[in-house]
């Protein structure tokens, strides 16, 4: 028992790294095992959780319009999107005949790349993370924003009209939200007074950032789920995907496995996105801990630290997930007024209250 | 890990989708034939080019968005100092922000923000 509370993440990576160190002589060949180990690590972590997600979307959907959601394969319809992911593999990818070809090809790796790239910063349990660079919300906000060039490429190069104008609105879409991303991320930087993901994580130690910091705070938390669903084209903001208007958007033309791509991107996003918001306003892997309640913070401690992570997350990409079945889809008007009318304002003058917030130090 | 693992995650991600896609094109039957190539169109033929010209609207916007992301930029560095500077970091961004919003607000006068 004090064997198993003693093991954690970065135990495990830290022993498998010096049992590589001191069994291989040359020292590239060591690095470049582990790194192969970690790139099967990180498909093995990423793969099911696309699945999870993507069951976790049926169910949630069934959940809000009162029915059951998958049911028949495997236990809960637990294996329905296994099914799925087969049904994809065995269909042809097929390439319009008009289209760019190469374009049309790249896009789907495009969008899987920059997915992938975000994940490097985000501490995912204690002293766990892939790359703790020094500047990791820029760093976040620079590598995410590239997503729209996939988009603007495959919307383009498929040779069709639906496509066209859904890349387009996709791109106003997300330049426009990333703004009001930024600034929000910005006031939790200046309360840190850093970019280090674990800087950001460890100051949250006595309290999260939601908690100590009054109403500034969650005003900046609940602009960075609403600009984030926009980013990540989730409904109620998926202008660019608007099934009645625009069959599929920028992916109209894409079938079978890279159609998938786009899916799997998606979701990569989805958990990239609410990942961000548990660490920078819910306190990342921290445990929930009240003042000077020992023992309550002590029985806490006693979860692990990943597993507050993701309960985290799940718990925010579940309301991401509720958005969908809550609110209707805005027009594009109504998308751009939202954000360079209400959005923008409101989050340039809370940067402001945050600010004066910090300097006096009036938060917890 | 350090910057090694940026060449790890691209590597990752770009073994993933082409290895994805190529396994796929290996389990898939293909065939070709004339029609299937043509663009998906509620099933009527296209018309025209589909490269089509688009609405201005879209410029606009991203030539606002351009100005505001250039001042998010601007805005990390001060962002990781200001506690340390206090008060004078405070008044220079309310400075700062007053011109950028007038900015905002000439081009919500000016009708740059209106769907057309």
């Amino acid at each position: 028992m004090n064997l198993l509370l003693t093991i954690s993440f970065s135990s495990v990576a830290s022993g498998i790294h010096n049992w590589l160190v001191s069994t291989i002589p040359n020292e590239l060949l060591a690095k470049s095992v582990e790194m192969v180990i970690a790139g099967i690590c990180l498909l093995l972590f990423l793969v099911p959780l696309c699945f999870i997600l993507g069951y976790m979307e049926r169910k949630v959907a069934g959940f809000m319009q009162m029915r059951y959601g998958p049911n028949r394969v495997g236990p809960y319809g637990s294996l329905q999107i296994v099914a799925d992911t087969v049904k994809l593999v065995m269909k042809e990818g097929l390439t319009p005949t008009g289209s760019d070809k190469f374009l049309f090809n790249l896009a789907p790796v495009i969008m899987v790349v920059t997915c992938m790239l975000v994940l490097a910063p985000i501490a995912f349990a204690k002293d766990f993370q892939i790359w703790d660079i020094n500047i990791g919300v820029l760093y976040v906000s620079a590598i995410s924003s590239l997503a729209v060039i996939g988009i603007l490429m495959a919307g383009w190069s498929s040779y069709n009209k639906y496509s066209l104008l859904g890349a387009m609105r996709s791109g106003a879409q997300i330049v426009s939200y990333e703004l009001s991303v930024g600034l929000s991320l910005i006031s939790i930087v200046i309360l840190t007074g850093s970019l280090k993901m674990s800087d950001i994580v460890m100051s949250q130690e006595t309290g999260w950032w939601i908690i100590r910091g009054h109403i500034p705070v969650i005003i900046s938390f609940v602009i960075f789920v609403i600009a984030s669903t926009a980013e990540i084209n989730r409904a109620p903001f998926d202008l660019a995907e608007a099934e009645q208007e625009l069959t599929a958007g920028f992916h109209t033309e894409y079938a079978g496995m890279k159609f998938a791509m786009f899916l799997l991107a998606e979701y990569i996003n989805l958990f990239i996105v609410s990942a961000i918001a548990a660490t920078l306003f819910l306190g990342g892997w921290m445990p929930f801990h009240i003042g000077h309640w020992q023992e309550f913070n002590h029985i806490m401690d006693f979860v692990p630290s990943s597993l507050w992570f993701l309960g985290k997350t799940f718990f925010i990409i579940f309301i991401i997930m509720q958005f969908r079945w809550t609110f209707p889809r805005l027009r594009v008007d109504q998308l751009l007024t939202l954000e360079w009318k209400y959005l923008l304002p409101i989050s340039m003058v809370n940067t402001i209250l945050v600010t004066v917030m910090a300097i006096m130090g009036w938060h917890f | 890990m350090g910057s090694s693992a940026l060449i790890l995650l691209l590597i990752v991600g770009i073994a993933f989708s082409v290895g994805g896609i190529l396994i796929s094109k290996w389990f898939a039957k293909s065939s070709a034939s004339k029609v299937k190539g043509e663009p998906y169109e509620c099933g009527i033929p296209t018309t025209g080019t589909s490269w089509i010209q688009f609405n201005v609207g879209y410029y606009l916007f991203a030539l606002i968005f351009l100005i505001f992301d250039v001042e998010l930029v601007f805005m990390y560095p001060w962002a990781v100092a200001v506690k340390k500077i206090g008060m004078v970091g405070l008044v220079e961004i309310v400075i700062f922000m007053f011109i950028l919003f007038m900015g905002l607000l000439y081009a919500w006068k000016k009708g740059a923000l209106k769907w057309m």
